[in-house]
C-alpha cells in the first residue's frame, strides 16, 4: 500500500484504509532503510512530517481534506522551505536554514500535503547527473552505479525507488525532464510563468520554472494543481484564471496530431532509445492520433544558446552569495577582495564556478554583443521554430535525452559531453513553454527510456491528456526498481566547520 | 575564440572567484572546449532579429506603494558570518 | 593659456516614497540598522523584485516637469559588481533604454538665462551604507537604504563654471521638492551630485579627459570642489603632465579632492537586461494623468508674475524658490484682492520681515507662526492706512510672538496703534511741535531741508509712530508756506 500513487494513496486516505500517520511513518521507515544507499535526500524532517500528517489526519476528520491532504511528498532542496535547511546542494548554503517557504511549497503546504524531506541535487541546479552536489551523487535506483539525471536527481530518485509517491523538481534546461526520464518516471516543467519563481534559489531566471514528478501524468496534474497560480512576488508569474490539469486526462487522443521533428530521431540518438520512442508513437497512433512531420531548423542551436544564457544569468544571480549576509565565508583571508574570492571558491563547486567564469566572459566589455546578444537573437529563432510547428501540430514527441542513465563519472570531467545530454531539452525551456518526459521503455541493461512531449504555451493539460491516456494503453510507468538495500552509501563530503 | 590563461584571470578577477594555480590550466581547457560548443552561434544569420530576454512577452507588473514588511532582521541574521549590534560585519572598507 | 571648463552633473534624487522600490520595506530615515532590511533588500536567495508604481509615477512627474520624452518601454538591466553594501552582487539599475529622455532645466547666470539640456533620468535601485567605525578592524553594513528608489537625473556637459555647476543644482533641487517627488534633505542623502569635470585649451573643440568627483553632499563642497578640480588639472597640463580618467572624493576636511582607490579597479559591470523584471509600460493615459496633476512650475509662475504684477525678475525668483513660499505669497496677494501695488507690497514683507523672522526661527514656511492670511490683515490695515508701515513691523512681531492670539486687528486695538489720520487732531499736534521747536523752523527757513525731517520726526514721536505721516508732511508744508 505504502507504495501506491498519489491518487491510490488519496483514495486509501478517504477511504480510511490507511491513516496520513500510517503511511506517513511507513514512507519514514522506507527512506531510513533506502536512501543511505540512494542519496536522494539531503534532509528528513520526521518531526515536522509526523505533525503535518496528524494535522492531515484531523482535517479529514473534520471534513476538509482536499485531493493532496495527508499525501507525503518532497521538495528539491534549491525550493525555500521554512525553517528546514535549504542547501541547494552546495557548501554555500549547507548550513543555511530557510526563512520563508516558496510559494509552491506554500501552495503544497495549503493543499494539506506532508512534507518529508528535502531532495539532492546537481549543485545550485547546475548539472545533468546529480554529481555536482556538494553531498555526494545520488544513486539511480534502477542500478546504483549510474547516475539519476540531473539537476532533480533526488526527486527522482526518491518517487522512482517509491521512498515518496510525488515531489517537486525545477527546471532550467531539462532539470525535471532528463532525471524523470534517466529513472522512469513522469515529470512536468510548465510554461514559463505558471509556477510563481517565489523562493526558488535562481539559477537562470528567464528559464527556471519548477514543476512536479510522480510515477503517473495523472498524479502530475493532481500536483501542478496546487502549485500553479499567480504570485505578485514574482514578476514574471502569470496572471491567468487557475486551470484544473486533470480536467482533459480522460479526453481520447482520436485526432491528435503528433509532431515528429527529424532533428530529433537523428544520430546521437542511442538505438534502444530510438527503438523505444518509435515504439511509442505506434501506440499513439493506436490510439488514434496522426504523426505530422515537422521542422526544427535552429534545433541544434539550442545547447550552445543555453550555455551562453544561463551561466550569464547565473554568473549575476550567484553574485549574491559573497560570504556577508548568509552563506559559507572562507575562515581565513587578508582582506575584503580577499574573503569575496575565498569564500565563493571554497562555498562553489568546480561546476558552479565553470558556469559563473563562462556567464561572465560572455557578459563581459567586448564580448557582450558576439555572445549574449547572439544568443538572445537564436534564441528567438528557437522560439519561433515551435511557433511555426504547432500550427499544424499538438504536441512535439522524441526522446527526452538521447541515451538511457550513463554510469556514475562517465562524464564528469567533460563538460560539453555533458551539456549535450540536454539537447532535446533545453529547447522548451528557451521558448518558455511546456514539456514533459514519460516513461516508455526500457533498454536491454535495464535502464527506463523517457519519451518527450513538448507543447505549445499553456498546453499543460493536454500534454497530461496524451501521457494519461498512453499510461492507460502501457504499462512501463508500474514498473519498480528492486531496491538493493545492502549497497554501501556513498561517502558524503565533509562538511567545513 | 580561444581562452587564454588571462582570460581566466580577468574573468575570475572580475567574479571574485580564486583559482589555484594549479588547477588554471584544468580550468582554462574546460573553457576552451565550452566556448568551441558556443561558437557554433557565430556562423548564424541573425541580422534583423530581436533578442529575446524573456520568455512571455509581458509588461511589468507595479505593485502599490505602500509599506508591507516588518523588522526581520533577527531572523534574517540568525545564519550570517558575523554580525554586531545589527551590522553586518565584513573586512574594512577601503574607499 | 586660456582654459575652458566643462562639466556633466549626475544627481541621484531619492525618490519620497514610502516603500523601496522593489519591496514593501519602509524608507524612512534613521531607523536602527537593517530593521527596514526586507528579504529582498538584502537579497535572500529565492527573493524577487517587484517595482513600487510610486517610484514610476515619480519619475514621470520629472519628465514631464523639464519637458523629457517619457519611454512608454523601458528596461531594467543589472550592473555587476561586488560591495558590501550591495547586498546581489548587483544593481537594478536603467541601462539602455531609460524612463525619462532629453529635457531642459534652465538656470540663471549673470549673463541672463542659460538652458541646460539633460541627457536622460532613470530609476535605480540605492546601495547600503558602509560604517567605518571600528568593530575589531571591521566594517558594519547597514542595509536600511538599500533598495531606496534613485532618479538618477544625467546633465550634458553644459555647464562652464563651478557657478553655473551650482546654480544648476540648486535649481534642479528645488524643483525635485516643487513636483513632490524628492524631499531634498541634502544631510541624509537624498539628493547627491556627482560632478564630471575636464578642462581644455579654450577654442579647442575636443573634451578633455574628465574626472569624476564624488561626495558632493553640499553645494559649498560642490564649488569648492569643482575650483579644486580645475586648478588641479590645469596645473596638472601646464606641467606637461596629463588628466588621468578616474574617479575622485572631495574631502571637505582638507578641501582637496583624492582619487579613490576602491574605484581604480577596471569597472566592467556587465550589464544585461533583468530577466527577473519585464520591460517597464507606460501608457499615454497614466502619463496625461500626472500631466494634469503637475503644479504649476516656478518659471511658469516667474513669468506670470512679471507679466501680471510687474514683479522684478529677482523678487519673482525669491518668491518661487519654493512651492510653498509661491503659495504664501499668492494667498497673502489673493486675500489682498490682487494688483500690482499690493503684488510689490506683499512680496516686500514675504523677502524682508517674514523671511528674516523664519531665518531667526530656522523653520520654512509652512511652520511661519503668521499664516497667510495674518499677514494678509495686517498689510490691509497698511493699505487702509490704519497704521504705518513702521507701526505695521511691530504688529508683525507681535502677531509673530503670538500676542492676542496672533490676530493683528486685534494687537492694533489693544496696542492702541490705530493711525492718527484726523486733520483737526493732526493740526493741533503739528502747531504744538512748531511752537516747542522754534530753532528748527528757523533752520529750515534759512533753507535747511533736513530741519524738516527734524520737524516730521517731532510729530511722529508725539504721536508714538502713529500720526499718518503722509499727512503730517503736507500740514507742516502748509505751516511752514513751503
Amino acid at each position: 500500500m505504502l507504495t501506491g500513487t498519489l491518487a491510490e494513496l488519496a483514495a486509501a486516505l478517504q477511504a480510511g484504509r490507511i491513516s496520513s500517520v500510517e503511511l506517513t511513518q511507513g514512507l519514514l521507515a522506507r527512506i531510513a532503510a533506502h536512501n543511505p544507499a540512494l542519496n536522494a535526500f539531503v534532509t528528513v524532517d520526521e518531526e515536522g512530517a509526523l505533525a503535518a500528517a496528524r494535522a492531515a489526519d484531523a482535517a479529514r476528520a473534520a471534513g476538509t481534506a482536499g485531493p493532496l491532504t495527508g499525501l507525503p511528498i518532497a521538495h528539491k532542496d534549491v525550493l525555500m522551505t521554512a525553517g528546514l535547511t535549504t542547501s541547494c546542494g552546495s557548501r554555500m548554503l549547507a548550513r543555511f536554514t530557510a526563512p520563508y517557504d516558496a510559494h509552491v511549497v506554500a501552495g503544497l503546504k495549503d493543499a494539506g500535503t506532508v512534507l518529508v524531506g528535502k531532495t539532492n541535487m546537481d549543485e545550485f541546479a547546475m548539472g545533468s547527473s546529480n554529481e555536482t552536489s556538494f553531498f555526494g551523487p545520488v544513486r539511480n535506483p534502477w542500478q546504483h552505479d549510474h547516475v539519476p539525471g540531473g539537476s532533480s536527481g533526488g526527486s527522482a530518485a526518491a518517487v522512482a525507488a517509491r521512498l515518496v509517491p510525488g515531489a517537486t523538481g525545477t527546471d532550467t534546461g531539462g532539470s525535471i525532464r532528463q532525471p524523470a526520464s534517466f529513472t522512469g518516471i513522469c515529470g512536468l516543467k510548465p510554461t514559463y510563468g505558471v509556477c510563481s519563481r517565489y523562493g526558488l534559489v535562481a539559477f537562470a531566471s528567464s528559464l527556471d520554472q519548477a514543476g512536479p514528478f510522480a510515477r503517473t501524468a495523472e498524479d502530475c496534474a493532481l500536483l501542478l494543481n496546487a502549485m500553479a497560480g499567480h504570485d505578485p512576488r514574482d514578476s514574471t508569474s502569470l496572471e491567468r484564471p487557475a486551470e484544473d490539469y486533470t480536467r482533459d486526462l480522460a479526453r481520447p487522443l482520436a485526432g491528435l496530431r503528433v509532431g515528429l521533428p527529424a532533428e530529433y530521431f537523428g544520430a546521437g540518438v542511442d538505438a534502444e532509445v530510438a527503438a523505444a520512442i518509435e515504439a511509442a508513437i505506434a501506440e499513439l497512433r493506436r490510439l488514434g492520433a496522426t504523426a505530422v512531420d515537422v521542422r526544427l531548423p535552429n534545433a541544434r542551436l539550442a545547447v550552445p544558446v543555453y550555455y551562453v544564457l544561463a551561466p550569464a544569468e547565473a554568473s549575476s544571480n550567484l553574485s549574491r552569495f559573497d560570504g556577508v549576509r548568509y552563506g559559507h565565508r572562507a575562515e581565513k583571508y587578508s582582506d575584503l577582495l580577499d574573503m569575496y574570492k575565498k569564500s565563493r571558491a571554497e562555498g562553489f563547486g568546480d561546476e558552479v564556478k565553470r558556469r559563473i567564469l563562462v556567464g561572465t566572459y560572455v557578459l563581459s566589455h567586448g564580448y557582450y554583443d558576439a555572445y549574449y546578444l547572439k544568443a538572445q537573437q537564436v534564441r528567438h529563432l528557437i522560439a519561433d521554430d515551435f511557433r511555426r510547428a504547432y500550427a499544424s501540430c499538438d504536441v512535439i514527441l522524441g526522446p527526452t535525452a538521447p541515451t538511457a542513465a550513463f554510469r556514475l563519472g562517465a562524464k564528469s570531467d567533460d563538460p560539453v559531453e555533458m551539456y549535450l545530454n540536454d539537447i532535446f531539452t533545453v529547447a522548451a525551456n528557451l521558448a518558455g513553454a511546456p514539456a514533459m518526459s514519460i516513461p516508455c521503455g526500457f533498454t536491454r541493461a535495464g535502464l527506463p527510456i523517457g519519451l518527450q512531449l513538448q507543447g505549445d504555451y499553456f498546453s499543460e493539460a493536454r500534454l497530461l491528456n496524451v501521457a494519461h491516456q498512453f499510461q492507460q494503453a502501457t504499462d512501463w510507468h508500474r514498473r519498480a526498481p528492486t531496491l538493493a538495500s545492502e549497497a554501501s552509501p556513498p561517502a558524503p563530503q565533509e562538511v567545513a566547520p | 575564440m580561444a581562452i587564454s590563461r588571462s582570460d581566466v584571470e580577468r574573468i575570475a578577477h572580475l567574479a571574485r572567484l580564486e583559482i589555484d594555480a594549479g588547477q588554471a590550466e584544468d580550468v582554462r581547457a574546460k573553457l576552451d572546449a565550452i566556448f568551441a560548443l558556443i561558437d557554433e552561434l557565430n556562423a548564424v544569420d541573425t541580422r534583423g532579429v530581436v533578442p529575446m530576454a524573456h520568455a512571455q512577452d509581458l509588461s511589468l507588473p507595479l505593485r502599490d506603494d505602500v509599506v508591507t514588511e516588518a523588522d526581520r532582521h533577527a531572523l534574517f541574521q540568525r545564519t550570517a558570518p558575523a554580525v554586531e549590534d545589527g551590522l553586518y560585519l565584513v573586512p574594512k572598507v577601503i574607499e | 593659456m586660456k582654459w575652458e571648463v566643462v562639466i556633466g552633473l549626475e544627481t541621484h534624487a531619492q525618490l519620497s516614497t514610502a516603500s523601496k522600490i522593489f519591496s514593501g520595506a519602509s524608507t524612512a530615515f534613521g531607523a536602527a540598522p537593517n530593521t527596514q532590511a526586507a528579504a529582498v533588500d538584502i537579497a535572500l536567495p529565492g527573493v524577487l523584485p517587484v517595482l513600487n508604481r510610486g517610484a514610476v509615477e515619480r519619475a514621470i512627474r520629472f519628465g514631464l516637469a523639464v519637458g523629457a520624452t517619457i519611454n512608454r518601454r523601458s528596461v531594467f538591466a543589472r550592473k555587476n559588481y561586488f560591495y558590501p553594501d550591495l547586498p546581489k552582487g548587483y544593481q537594478i539599475s536603467q541601462y539602455e533604454i531609460p524612463v525619462v529622455v532629453g529635457g531642459t532645466i534652465v538656470i540663471a547666470t549673470p549673463q541672463g538665462d542659460k538652458t541646460v539640456r539633460l541627457t536622460r533620468a532613470h530609476l535605480e535601485e540605492d546601495a547600503g551604507k558602509s560604517l567605518h567605525e571600528d568593530f575589531h578592524g571591521m566594517t558594519g553594513i547597514d542595509l536600511n537604504r538599500a533598495g531606496t528608489p534613485l532618479l538618477e537625473i544625467v546633465s550634458e556637459p553644459d555647464l562652464a563654471s563651478s557657478d553655473e555647476a551650482v546654480a544648476y543644482a540648486k535649481t534642479l533641487h528645488a524643483l525635485v521638492q516643487w513636483i513632490g517627488i524628492c524631499d531634498g534633505n541634502m544631510q541624509e542623502g537624498s539628493f547627491r551630485c556627482d560632478a564630471n569635470v575636464s578642462v581644455r585649451p579654450a577654442g579647442e573643440t575636443k573634451l578633455g579627459t574628465r574626472c569624476e568627483i564624488k561626495n558632493l553632499n553640499s553645494f559649498r563642497f560642490m564649488q569648492a570642489a569643482i575650483e579644486y578640480e580645475i586648478h588641479r588639472q590645469v596645473a596638472l597640463i601646464e606641467d606637461g603632465g596629463r588628466v588621468v580618467q578616474e574617479t575622485r572624493l572631495f574631502d571637505p576636511d582638507r578641501n582637496e579632492t583624492r582619487s579613490m582607490r576602491s574605484k581604480e579597479d577596471a569597472q566592467d559591470y556587465r550589464y544585461f537586461p533583468d530577466p527577473d523584471l519585464p520591460p517597464l509600460v507606460i501608457g499615454d493615459e497614466w502619463i496625461e494623468r500626472v500631466r494634469a496633476a503637475l503644479p504649476e512650475l516656478p518659471r511658469a509662475m516667474q513669468q506670470r508674475y512679471a507679466a501680471d504684477y510687474a514683479l522684478p525678475a529677482s523678487d519673482a525668483a525669491t518668491l518661487t524658490a519654493s512651492r510653498g513660499l509661491a503659495a504664501y505669497f499668492e494667498e497673502v496677494l489673493r486675500a489682498l484682492g490682487g494688483g500690482a501695488a499690493n503684488a510689490k507690497l506683499a512680496a516686500n514683507w514675504i523677502q524682508g520681515d517674514v523671511a528674516a523672522a523664519l531665518n531667526r526661527a530656522e523653520i520654512g514656511i509652512e511652520q511661519a507662526p503668521v499664516p497667510a492670511a495674518a499677514l494678509a490683515r495686517l498689510l490691509s490695515r497698511i493699505v487702509d492706512q490704519t497704521i504705518s508701515g513702521k507701526i505695521a513691523k511691530d504688529v508683525f512681531d507681535a502677531a509673530w510672538a503670538g500676542e492676542h492670539g496672533g490676530d493683528p486687528d486685534a494687537i492694533i486695538a489693544a496696542k492702541g496703534l490705530t493711525q492718527i489720520s484726523d486733520e483737526d487732531a493732526l493740526g493741533r499736534i503739528v502747531d504744538d511741535v512748531l511752537a516747542a521747536n522754534a530753532a528748527m523752523v528757523a533752520e529750515f527757513k534759512a533753507g535747511k531741508e533736513k530741519a524738516f525731517n527734524a520737524l516730521v520726526g517731532q510729530a511722529m514721536k508725539a504721536t508714538r509712530g502713529k500720526a499718518n505721516p503722509a499727512q503730517v508732511n503736507a500740514i507742516l508744508r502748509r505751516r511752514l508756506g513751503g
